[in-house]
This record gives structure tokens, C-alpha cells and sequence, in this order.
């Protein structure tokens, strides 16, 4: 035998029981869709898992108004400690009943168990945490004191981190008085049904969270209603553009997490080992559906070799299968549709002239399936070193000075996030200094806490999710009043009445 | 014997030059009594984007000057315009009719909102930013960054110079370029800002000030891939939902005009022409 | 002559300036992603039949180790007869890789082993630690007199340490040429060598990037292997550091061809933590260095935790320490 052929050592499923059908969670209570219902499939062996809701322009507009009420009658007239207390009980529930979080996650997004156990779930908890801490702290955030809510927050997550991405949306807006009425992804549900159980067990008051499931329409529905204070999205640049369009004349106010293209840099001097791990990190992790993912590496050219034969063996020893066995490195790709265009960019990558490898996998019967793949020799005019790929697919382009790998990383309309790799401490602050990127991770990458900002630059959207700016992102000052600056009494003018105090 | 007096040509500023518009056009700026006070440049899309290309150019080096350089520059605007006092105070009364002393008044603020503003250079990334205590090995800073080229729709028809200043001063101050639009009825003072801008050791381009029609200008500039950010403090009387629709094309960060008085000045209008920016850096387990 | 090697690699000729130059040239490494590397590759789960091999492993690959002032005649024959007979309830246990004594009582285990020794018809061989072990702090004659009586009393291998103090001031020409003097005093008058393993004593480096420096050090000089520590200073072998040592033989064979083994010494006491060092074996070096040649464990109480594993497989449920020996 060959040690490293490690036998199967899946994680069990009968820690999670799954109903056969899910309603829609609106006002503490599972209640049925009134759309056409549909079934969520496992990626990896295309199982049918359970058959989920369709909130219909109704529902979206049942769940609104219960966010409404809940906000307006009781959450946001609560004591921030009392809102803490109850983010704290969810993050305890979450920690609680975090194996079986993180087999749900798995087997409905495709994701490796041993990144959902590791990476997802306890960063869902951490983030409650974060958060609930804030609740009564809002005097702190920098808005001046008592900040107020926004109110009905409409968030919209996608299915690359479906449960991390509904904590970073509920957790925030919590803390700061709004309630939500969420929608996950369409093929990925199930683990933020089993956050309204949790919902539930926190005994929650009635209408902070709703969930409304289905496709982009009943999302658009959610975004659109009228009744709607903030908007949160995050997922494709495209639909980020229609919210941004369909929002404007209206007051709500908007966070968005879209698309990247991220350049992970590395120069010369980089402590090569350690690089390498961060290549694999941060492209292969979660199969590349990372809207961070470090797809463009920019490697100096005197190593550009070097690297790519370290990273071609290192890729040799990634095993890519079953989500729920605890030696999966790389899962299933989310759905067919996704697959298909991931093959479709790669065929174009091909056919525009870089040079093509792909890991030796051996590829499953069933489900969807991609071997991680490097393009080598890429021209930043080709289109997958310029368009998101979303998929375990990375693009080699080389740079000869600091200042060409800057400009590269800078020449793309996204600003999501950049790696930098070198051992040189002033290099790497002068780089970050001149990327366009709202979060430069040196030496490292695809890192998240709740205590950092995440969030991008140009068309990678606006607003920042984690951290004290996180937290801003969900309240206004008091009154405008609040903002202002004190008049100036010193100087030899009175200023004139502004009436700018409300 | 009176002397004949010498009047001033008012032209575009772009580039650090006062060009005339390409299109040659100009139109009439009259006083408030209806006297014929000069022909202003009526700037065309062509200006717009000359502007645009001038203010891209300009960001490196300004947002790259340190935050005590910026703060220098801002106020040594505030002490040349301060200097030209009375220009400034005849300027604004004669074109929007004002009493000498609210003219004397809205001059005055002007020269103290440079000054409020200069102040905040080195100071707004210690409010705004701040140290992220990750759990893990990780140093993890969060600091605000200029978002690059601002397009702003200055006030109209009233504070021609205070409203001017009160959205340009924010945008500059952490690095940002901007292209405004002046207030199309009373844009005298505007180029005379100008005037004051270009020999206060602020860097070409980085300032860029257009006169003429704001519905006509603000939609290319709106619609620009090359523009960031857009300020619509000035474009309550266009129609200004369309010019949002038409930034969200590219994600611009647009500030809608949103009722409150701009001359106010405020840190969230800093802010809101900045982005957060967080670096990750590993930290050494000795 | 192995220090032709020496210089094609480092590209001139061997001075105190052209090996600090090519020393002080490696690559960095970087604490955090090593260390979160190494945490990674610990989570791999290793079950059922790739559980029953690595057992099996771990015992072929195991130093079975004692480095005590009160080591006496008595105690090495005892760990002897544990490392021919580790499983007395099991014949199909396999037997350790080599036993690890003071070079005084090199020539006990050599008689104790009898027909069980390399030397003989036997696989097991008997390391020697020298150089006036823990501390290497003795003059370069004393040191290769204790290499030169450990191989005369017939070990097989003998464990070095290197000069740290020397390390730490800068002197790495002085290493250098300490270690290919020791290998020299490995050489048997039949013109055969012991095998030289050299200590780096990790601890006593602090920085992994010394880490990485001192490992080149020592196979530019020719060292057979490469190990971690002497078990006598905290932290002794770490995965990380193991880690670090696997990344440089594998690049040092890609490099040459040549292949030098590695073993981490001191602090691994349970199967759990000697099946992450397999795994990170195999995934960084690859397959190959899982072999006594390659790769050992210098551990004393690893293999009774080992054997208490093999027992829980094979009877169904969990053993007790009253159903091994001590040895």
C-alpha cells in the first residue's frame, strides 16, 4: 500500500438529522413558501438532501413586516446588554452544536469537512461573539453617542460561506438594534434553516431574524421592497450593480462584498516554503469559490520557475473527494452551473495560449468535480488573468520590479484583497501602501476575524463587514446634529445660522 | 480722472492651467442686479475628461505627499485666500447680491474651513483607523485611504465660494483628487479659487474646477470608468437619481445630496471619500 | 571526496566567508506559516488499515533511546531485549530501528544484541552519541577521540552535536569543518563509516531560520542525517521544526540527488504525535523517507504507547500499561 492512499476516515452524518422539507423562518416560525418549492442536492454525489421553500413576493413582504415590528416594538428599544446577551446565547449554541453545523455545511455546500469544522464554523461562533460584545458599547463606534439603528435590514449572502456569511451579516446588525430578514443562496440553505432552530433555542424574540429562502428573484423582491432601511449583500459584481442602481433615489443605505480578482505577490526574497502554502491557500482553499481567492499569482520572474515546480509538487499532494472525509483537501464545486463555468474559462485560458496543468486527481462518477489547475505563462490581457473565475484555477503571470507587480496587481477594476510575500519588512509596507485592495495579507492570506474590516475597493463594492467598521455599517449617528463639528468660537467671524441642528 | 479698470478673463482650471473650453463656448454671468459681470467658460464633456485625465494623474503624488505635507498645503491655502479677502468679498457680493457683510461672512468661513480641514490631515487616520486585535500571530491595522478621483457637484446657486470649498477641502485633505462642477450661476469666485489654489503649492491637477452647465457636465463625469467617487452635494435641482444609476455602473461610492447643509464641515464627509484598508501581517511566535 | 559536493553547491571554495555568504543567502522562513503548516498537516486523520501500517512504522523507525547519567551495563541490556522483543505478546511486532546509548556502552548493546545487530545477521543497529554529548562543549580533539571509541566499540551510527556556541557567534566555517572532521572519525579501519547524524539541538537555535542555515551546515559537511535535538533541552523536536528539516533534505536531494535522513529526538510520546510526523514525512519529503534509512524517531517511551495502539487493534479494546514491559 502507499501510506499517503490514508484510508477513508469520513466524518459521521448521524450527528445531523435533516427534515424532508423546510419552510421559510418568518416571525420565530417555520411557515411554508407560497413559490414553487425546490430541492437542495449534495454537489458531491448530487443527492437530494432536502426540499426547500420559495418565499414569494408575499412572504418577502410577510417577513419585512415582521423585521418591522420586532425592530420597532422591541429590539431596537431593547437594552444593548440584553441584545448581547441574546448574541452571546447564539454563539454558544452555534459552538454547541458546531459538528453538526459543520457536516450540514458540507454536505450542502460541497466544502471540505475539515474547513467547515475548522475554518466556518468556529469563526460563525467568533463572530457572534464579536458582536454581541458591541450591543452595549454603540457609544464607542465612533458615531458619537447613542447611535441609532437603521432598522429593517435586507441581506442577500452567497453560497461559497453560507453559514460564516449570515453571521456576518446577522451578528453586526444585531448588535446594533436592526433586525434582518435574510436570504440565503439557493443552492445553499440548510445551515441557515438549522441557524433558525438556534434562532429558536436562544428563545430570540419574534421577527429579529427572518429567512427567507429561493432564488435571485425572491432576493431582488427582498432588496426592493420599500420598506427596507439597509441593503447587504454580498456575491457577484453584476447583481451588486443592479442593487447599486436600484437603490439610488431611495435612503437605504448599502454594504457590498463583490467580486476579485486578487494578485498574491510574490517577490524574490519570499520565504519560499511558506509562500507556497499560501498559493495553495490562497487560490485552493474552499476549491476557489473565495471572492478573495489570490487567483492572479505575480511572481518574480528571476524565481517564477522555481515556484511553479514547488507549487506543482506541493498540488501533487492535495486530495480532492468526499466532503465529509477528514482528509478532503479539496471538495466538490457548489453546482453544475458553476462548473461549467469554470470549465468554460479554463478552455478559453487554454485556447488564448497558457500553458495548462492540472493535479492528477482522480475525479469522482458523480457530483462536480475541477483538479486544482494552474495556467502558466498567462498575458494580463487574457481573460483568466482578468475575469473572476471562481474555481480552484489559478493564472501565472511573472513581474521583473516592484513597481510592474504594483502596477499589475492595481490593473483590474476589482480591489478586493492582494498578497504579499518577501522577508523585506519596508518592501512589503510600501507595496501595501500602493495596492488597491481593501485587505493586503503579507506573508499570509485568505485570513478572516471578526475584529478585522473586510470588504473592497473600486467594483469589489463598498462598506466594510467585521470589525468596529462593521459595526458602523449598521448604525447612523443620533441626528445629524451628531457629525457636525462644534461651531468655531475662536476667530473673528460669527458663523451664520446654519440650521443644520435637527 | 477715473482710471478705466482692467477685467479678468475667467477660465477653466485643469491641469494647474487655465484653459479656455475646447468647445469655445462661453455664456454670460451676470450680478445679481442683472449687470453683466464677465463671460465665463462653458466647460464641454471633452473638459470633463480632460479634467479627469489631469486629476488620475495627480493622485499618486498627492495622496503620496505625507498627511503633514497635505495639511501645510490646505492651509497655505487658507492664508493666500485669506490674503485676497476683499477680491473674494466683492466677488461673491456683487454675483449673488449679497449684503457686505454676509459676503465678508461667507468669505471668512471659507478661509476657516481650509483651515478646520488642513488640521485633519494628520489626524483623520488616527480617528478613522485603528489596530485589530485578531486572534492569532497577525499585526492587523485597519487605516483609511484616499478612494482616488472624486467628482463633485458644488452647491448652486448660493455659497458659491463657502460651498465650494466645504465639498472640495474634505475630499483633498486625505489624499483624494476631485473634478467639481462650480455653482453655474455665481462661478466667479470659483475660478478665483483657482487662482489662489495654483500658487499655494498644491500639485497640478489635483484640483480641477469646471464652469458651465451641470447637467450637462455631471453625467459624463458620473458615468466615468475612471472616477471613484461622486459627490452630489450640489445636484438636488438635476436629476440626480439618474446620475447615481449611471455611477453604480462602475461601484462609484456616491454622497447623495441628502438635505443637510454642506457648508456644515464634518468628518463624514471625509470619510466618506475613503476606504478602509486592512493589512495582515504575520507576527513571529519567538 | 563528499566536500566536491560541498563546493558545487555553495559555488567556491569552502571558507568561513563563502559558507556564511551561502548560508546567510537560504530563503527565509516564516514562523507563522510554518507553524500553521505543520498544525494543518496534524489534523490529517489516520484510520484502519493506514492506521495498522503507520504503527508498524513508527516501531521500524524508532531509536530506542537512553541518555542517563545512571545508565548502567544492566539497563542497556534490558533496553536490548525491548528494542529484538518489543511485543513479547505479539511476534509479528517488528523490531525498533537501532538502540541509542552512550558511547561507553556502545560495546554493551553490540553484545547484547548478538545475532539481533546490523553488524550480525540481525537489522538492528547501535547509535552512539559523541562529541562530548549533551553540550558539544568540549575541544575538537576530545570530541573526536569520543567519536573514534564509540565506532571502535562498534556502533553503527554515531549522534553528534554541533558546536552552537560557534553557531551563535557567526563562526559557520567552524561547524563546518567540525562536522566533516567527526565524519572522518566515523571511518571504521576497514574503510567503511559509521553513520553520522547531526544534532542541531533546535532549542538551543531559536530561530527556524537557524534552523534552516544549520541543516544546510551539516549536509554540505556530509551528514548522513539530520536531527533535531539531543532530548536534553527544551523544546526538543517539534512538528515545525521537523517540518523545516524535511523541507531542506528535500530540497538538498532535489538540489543533488543525494539523500540525508531525518530525526526528530525528544518529546514524542504518543502514537497520535508520531503519525503526524509520518504524515508530514510522506507529504513533504515523500513515501520514500518513511524508512529506517531516512527517517527515525530517538524516543524511549513512544514505543510502549505504540504497542498499547497495536494491542487496541488487534484484541478490540483498550489495553493497559501493566500489558507492556518496561524496559
Amino acid at each position: 500500500m502507499t501510506f499517503l492512499d490514508y484510508a477513508p476516515a469520513p466524518e459521521s452524518r448521524s450527528i445531523l438529522s435533516l427534515r424532508s422539507s423546510y419552510g421559510l423562518f418568518i416571525d420565530g416560525e417555520f411557515v411554508d413558501g407560497h413559490g414553487d418549492g425546490f430541492h437542495t442536492v449534495s454537489p458531491a454525489n448530487e443527492e437530494v438532501l432536502a426540499e426547500i421553500s420559495t418565499a414569494d413576493g408575499h412572504d418577502v413582504d410577510l417577513a419585512v413586516q415582521a423585521a418591522r415590528r420586532a425592530h420597532d416594538k422591541v429590539w431596537s428599544r431593547m437594552s444593548g446588554a440584553d441584545r448581547g446577551k441574546y448574541l452571546f446565547r447564539i454563539a454558544r449554541l452555534v459552538q454547541e452544536r458546531a459538528r453538526e453545523l459543520a457536516v450540514a455545511e458540507s454536505l450542502d455546500n460541497g466544502k471540505p469537512i475539515k474547513e467547515s469544522r475548522d475554518v466556518d464554523v468556529p469563526l460563525v461562533a467568533a463572530w457572534f461573539f464579536y458582536y454581541a460584545g458591541w450591543a452595549d458599547k454603540l457609544d464607542y463606534a465612533g458615531l458619537g453617542t447613542a447611535p441609532r439603528s437603521l432598522g429593517v435590514a435586507a441581506q442577500v449572502i452567497p453560497w461559497n460561506f453560507p453559514l460564516l456569511m449570515l453571521a456576518w451579516k446577522i451578528a453586526p446588525a444585531l448588535a446594533a438594534g436592526n433586525t434582518v430578514v435574510l436570504k440565503p443562496a439557493e443552492t445553499t440553505s440548510l445551515t441557515a434553516l438549522l441557524f433558525a432552530e438556534i434562532v429558536q433555542q436562544a428563545g430570540l424574540p419574534s421577527g429579529v431574524v427572518n429567512i427567507v429562502t429561493g432564488a435571485g428573484e425572491t432576493g431582488r423582491m427582498l432588496v426592493n421592497h420599500p420598506d427596507i432601511d439597509k441593503v447587504a449583500f454580498t456575491g457577484s459584481t453584476a447583481v451588486g450593480r443592479e442593487i447599486a442602481r436600484s437603490v439610488a433615489g431611495t435612503s437605504k443605505r448599502v454594504t457590498l462584498e463583490l467580486g476579485g480578482k486578487a494578485a498574491n505577490i510574490v517577490f524574490d526574497d519570499a520565504p519560499i516554503d511558506q509562500a507556497i502554502e499560501g498559493i495553495v491557500n490562497g487560490i485552493f482553499f474552499n476549491q476557489g469559490h473565495v471572492c478573495c481567492a489570490g487567483s492572479r499569482l505575480l511572481v518574480q520572474e528571476n524565481v517564477h520557475e522555481e515556484v511553479v515546480d514547488r507549487l506543482k509538487s506541493r498540488l501533487s499532494t492535495l486530495r480532492m473527494g468526499d466532503p465529509l472525509d477528514k482528509n478532503t483537501d479539496i471538495g466538490a464545486i457548489n453546482s453544475a452551473e458553476q462548473l461549467q463555468r469554470i470549465r468554460e474559462l479554463s478552455d478559453i485560458g487554454e485556447a488564448e495560449g497558457a500553458d495548462r496543468w492540472t493535479a492528477d486527481c482522480v475525479i469522482p462518477d458523480n457530483g462536480f468535480w475541477f483538479a486544482p489547475t494552474i495556467f502558466d505563462n498567462v498575458s494580463t490581457s487574457s481573460r483568466i488573468a482578468r475575469e473572476e473565475i471562481f474555481g480552484p484555477v489559478l493564472s501565472v503571470l511573472t513581474f521583473r520590479t516592484p513597481a510592474e507587480a504594483i502596477a499589475k496587481a492595481n490593473n483590474t477594476p476589482y480591489g478586493l484583497s492582494a498578497g504579499i510575500w518577501t522577508d523585506k519588512g519596508s518592501r512589503m509596507l510600501a507595496v501595501a501602501d500602493k495596492l488597491r485592495a481593501g485587505v493586503i495579507w503579507a506573508n499570509t492570506f485568505n485570513r478572516f476575524d471578526p475584529a478585522s474590516p473586510f470588504g473592497g475597493y473600486k467594483e469589489s463594492g463598498y462598506g466594510r463587514e467585521g470589525g468596529r467598521h462593521g459595526l458602523t455599517a449598521y448604525l447612523a449617528p443620533q441626528s445629524a446634529a451628531a457629525i457636525v463639528a462644534p461651531a468655531d468660537t475662536a476667530g473673528k467671524t460669527t458663523r451664520t445660522k446654519k440650521g443644520s441642528a435637527k | 480722472m477715473t482710471r478705466l479698470a482692467v477685467p479678468k478673463t475667467y477660465k477653466l482650471f485643469i491641469g494647474g492651467a487655465f484653459p479656455r473650453s475646447e468647445s469655445g463656448r462661453t455664456y454670460e454671468v451676470l450680478a445679481a442686479n442683472g449687470d453683466f459681470l464677465a463671460n465665463a467658460a462653458k466647460a464641454s464633456r471633452k473638459d470633463a475628461r480632460d479634467a479627469v485625465v489631469a486629476a488620475r494623474k495627480a493622485v499618486s503624488g498627492w495622496s503620496g505627499a505625507t498627511a503633514y505635507n497635505r495639511g501645510q498645503v490646505l492651509y497655505r491655502v487658507a492664508e493666500l485666500l485669506e490674503g485676497r479677502r476683499a477680491q473674494f468679498v466683492d466677488e461673491v457680493q456683487a454675483s449673488e447680491g449679497l449684503s457686505g457683510r454676509d459676503a465678508e461672512a461667507q468669505v471668512d468661513e471659507a478661509v476657516d474651513t481650509w483651515v478646520w480641514y488642513a488640521g485633519w490631515a494628520d489626524k483623520f487616520v488616527q480617528v478613522a483607523g485603528n489596530a485589530n486585535p485578531v486572534s492569532g500571530p497577525f499585526f492587523n491595522l485597519s487605516v483609511p485611504e484616499p478612494t482616488g478621483v472624486v467628482a463633485v457637484v458644488a452647491p448652486q446657486g448660493a455659497l458659491s465660494l463657502l460651498g465650494l470649498v466645504a465639498v472640495v477641502a474634505p475630499a483633498l485633505v486625505t489624499g483624494n483628487t476631485v473634478v467639481a462642477i462650480a455653482d453655474e450661476q455665481h462661478p466667479l469666485s470659483a475660478i478665483s479659487l483657482t487662482e489662489v489654489l495654483a500658487t499655494s503649492d498644491l500639485p497640478a491637477g489635483v484640483v480641477n474646477v469646471l464652469t458651465g452647465s451641470a447637467a450637462e457636465i455631471a453625467p459624463w463625469l458620473a458615468s466615468h470608468a475612471d472616477v471613484n467617487a461622486l459627490d452630489l452635494a450640489g445636484a438636488a435641482e438635476l436629476d440626480w437619481v439618474d446620475l447615481q444609476i449611471a455611477a453604480a455602473d462602475t461601484l462609484k461610492r456616491v454622497l447623495p445630496p441628502d438635505g443637510r447643509d454642506v457648508a456644515t464641515r464634518s468628518l463624514e464627509r471625509i470619510k466618506a471619500f475613503t476606504e478602509m484598508k486592512t493589512v495582515w501581517h504575520t507576527k513571529s511566535t519567538l | 571526496m563528499t566536500l566536491d559536493l560541498a563546493r558545487t553547491v555553495v559555488g567556491s571554495e569552502l571558507s568561513e566567508r563563502s559558507l556564511r555568504a551561502f548560508t546567510l543567502g537560504l530563503p527565509g522562513v516564516d514562523a507563522v506559516g510554518l507553524e500553521q503548516r505543520a498544525a494543518s498537516l496534524a489534523t490529517r486523520s489516520i484510520k484502519t488499515s493506514s492506521k495498522r501500517w503507520a504503527l508498524d512504522t513508527i516501531v521500524s523507525l524508532i531509536d530506542l533511546t537512553t541518555l542517563e547519567g545512571a545508565d548502567t551495563p544492566g539497563k542497556v541490556r534490558s533496553l536490548v531485549a525491548k528494542a529484538v522483543l518489543p511485543d513479547p505478546s505479539d511476534p509479528t511486532c517488528p523490531q525498533v530501528a537501532a538502540v541509542c546509548v552512550y558511547g561507553d556502552l556502545a560495546h554493551v548493546a553490540v553484545e547484547a544484541l548478538g545475532a539481533n545487530h546490523a553488524g550480525a545477521a540481525g537489522t538492528i543497529n547501535v547509535a552512539a552519541v559523541a562529541t562530548a554529548f549533551p553540550s558539544g562543549r568540549a575541544s575538537l580533539r576530545v570530541k573526536l577521540a569520543d567519536t573514534a571509541d564509540a565506532v571502535e566499540a562498534g556502533a553503527d551510527e554515531i549522534d553528534m552535536v554541533i558546536d552552537r556556541g560557534a553557531f551563535l557567534a557567526g563562526r559557520y566555517g567552524e561547524v563546518f569543518d567540525e562536522i566533516v572532521a567527526v565524519k572522518e572519525a566515523c571511518r571504521r579501519s576497514d574503510g567503511t563509516s559509521a553513520h553520522l547524524k547531526v544534532i542541531l539541538e533546535t532549542g538551543e537555535l531559536a530561530t527556524y531560520d537557524n534552523v534552516r542555515r544549520a541543516s544546510w551546515l551539516a549536509m554540505l559537511a556530509g551528514a548522513d542525517f539530520i536531527k533535531t535535538s539531543t532530548g536534553k533541552v527544551s523544546p526538543a523536536a517539534t512538528l515545525p521544526v521537523t517540518l523545516l528539516m524535511l523541507e531542506a533534505v528535500r530540497d538538498w536531494h532535489h538540489l543533488t540527488g543525494e539523500l540525508v535522513g531525518v530525526k526528530p529526538a525528544g518529546g514524542i510520546r504518543s502514537s497520535k504525535d508520531a503519525v503526524r510526523y509520518l504524515v508530514t514525512v510522506a507529504e513533504t519529503a515523500g513515501e520514500r523517507w518513511l524508512d529506517p534509512r531516512l527517517f527515525r524517531f530517538g524516543a524511549s517511551s513512544l514505543l510502549n504507547d505504540v504497542l498499547l495502539q497495536r494491542q487496541k487493534i488487534e484484541t478490540g479494546h483498550y489495553s493497559g500499561a501493566d500489558y507492556v514491559t518496561i524496559d
